[in-house]
């Protein structure tokens, strides 16, 4: 659903890093994206791809999409357990005193430069 | 070829101009309210009557984040409050930057409340912080009380939940207590108010709570 924006953010702090370190060409882009983060992934390549072609630095950047599981934590028993198969009730003691621990995040792990 | 880790959030660069716009603003006196709910919850509205009663005690303008138009600055400016109209180019948000030009906009007099009315939208805006001081969101008795449930992100970061249009509650199924369970259930700090803009119940409890926070931005 915003996955531009996201994009749009995305660019602008890679090309703050470009400047900081000179780095004239980013040849992969590797992001780390929550199972639950909500992004589509296949949407966000579409619109990498159609950015990247705007930006001298990015233009050669392939995207690689790393998945982080959903895990979260049921508070009345203290485990963990899988969000995306479970979701919001815990599976061992059915409480819904649950928390998302991870899986909704978006990172960028690193990038690869030439 | 080399490899370089970055390891930082993809909207870092956002978070870094929204924490330095928020210190500013707060240098300034000027408390930024970004104000978020779906389309037709009554954000205009709620402002149109807060307005009335409080551009006496303070300087307020509104900034309108649409992707199109400008009727809800029109609305505002009615009431004599100074407002801009932010066209966010097809994006469902308002980011740091953006916010940052909208302000820009405004001139250079001093106010003691911006309002951001964001996009409608309850989910975009809740991940991008715009330098807000304080995050207020309205949730209309029509929408349902399921909806902490199924937008947890914009529960959890807002400060405020506003429910509105409480004078057609007998008309719908919405449970207010259920509603309040679960909103708290994700955010235990949550300030819940309960208001009508047609027959102004709940707006003294609101607009005490702002005038409050109003305050506090400037130290007293």
């Amino acid at each position: 659903m915003h996955e531009m924006g996201i994009i749009l953010h995305l660019a602008k702090s890679l090309e703050e890093t470009a400047k900081e370190q000179q780095i004239e060409k980013i040849l992969r882009v590797t992001l780390q994206v929550g199972e639950v983060s909500g992004i589509m992934t296949d949407y966000f390549t579409d619109c990498w791809n159609y950015f990247r072609k705007r930006h001298p630095v990015l233009e050669t950047a392939e995207l690689e999409l790393e998945t982080i599981p959903a895990v979260t934590f049921c508070s009345a028993c203290e485990r963990n357990y899988p969000t995306v198969q479970y979701g919001r009730e815990c599976p061992y003691c059915h409480s819904g005193e649950t928390w998302l621990i991870r899986g909704n995040e978006c990172i960028i792990k690193e990038i690869e430069v030439e | 070829m080399r490899i370089i880790e970055l390891k930082e959030t993809v909207t870092a660069s956002n978070d870094r101009d929204a924490q330095v716009l928020r210190e500013e603003l707060q240098g300034k006196g000027t408390l930024l309210v970004n104000l978020m709910a779906s389309p037709g919850a009554g954000k205009t509205t709620l402002l149109e009557r807060t307005i009335r009663d409080m551009k006496d005690r303070f300087h307020i303008a509104v900034m309108e984040a649409d992707v199109d138009s400008d009727v809800d600055a029109v609305r505002i400016e009615k009431l004599g409050a100074k407002a801009v109209q932010a066209h966010t180019g097809g994006m469902c948000h308002m980011d740091a930057g953006m916010t940052r030009r909208a302000l820009e906009e405004l001139g250079e007099e001093a106010f003691d409340l911006v309002v951001l009315e964001n996009v409608g939208n309850l989910i975009c805006p809740a991940e991008f912080d715009t330098g807000a001081g304080k995050k207020v969101m309205l949730l209309s008795v029509p929408e349902g009380d399921d909806k902490p449930l199924k937008y947890p992100l914009m529960f959890t970061v807002s400060d405020v939940l506003i429910l509105t249009k409480t004078d057609v509650a007998p008309y719908f199924d919405f449970d207010f207590e259920a509603c309040k369970r679960r909103a708290r259930g994700l955010n235990p700090n949550i300030e819940i108010f309960e208001v009508s803009a047609k027959t102004g119940a709940g707006f003294d409890a609101w607009e005490e709570w702002l005038a409050r926070a109003i305050l506090e931005n400037k130290g007293n």
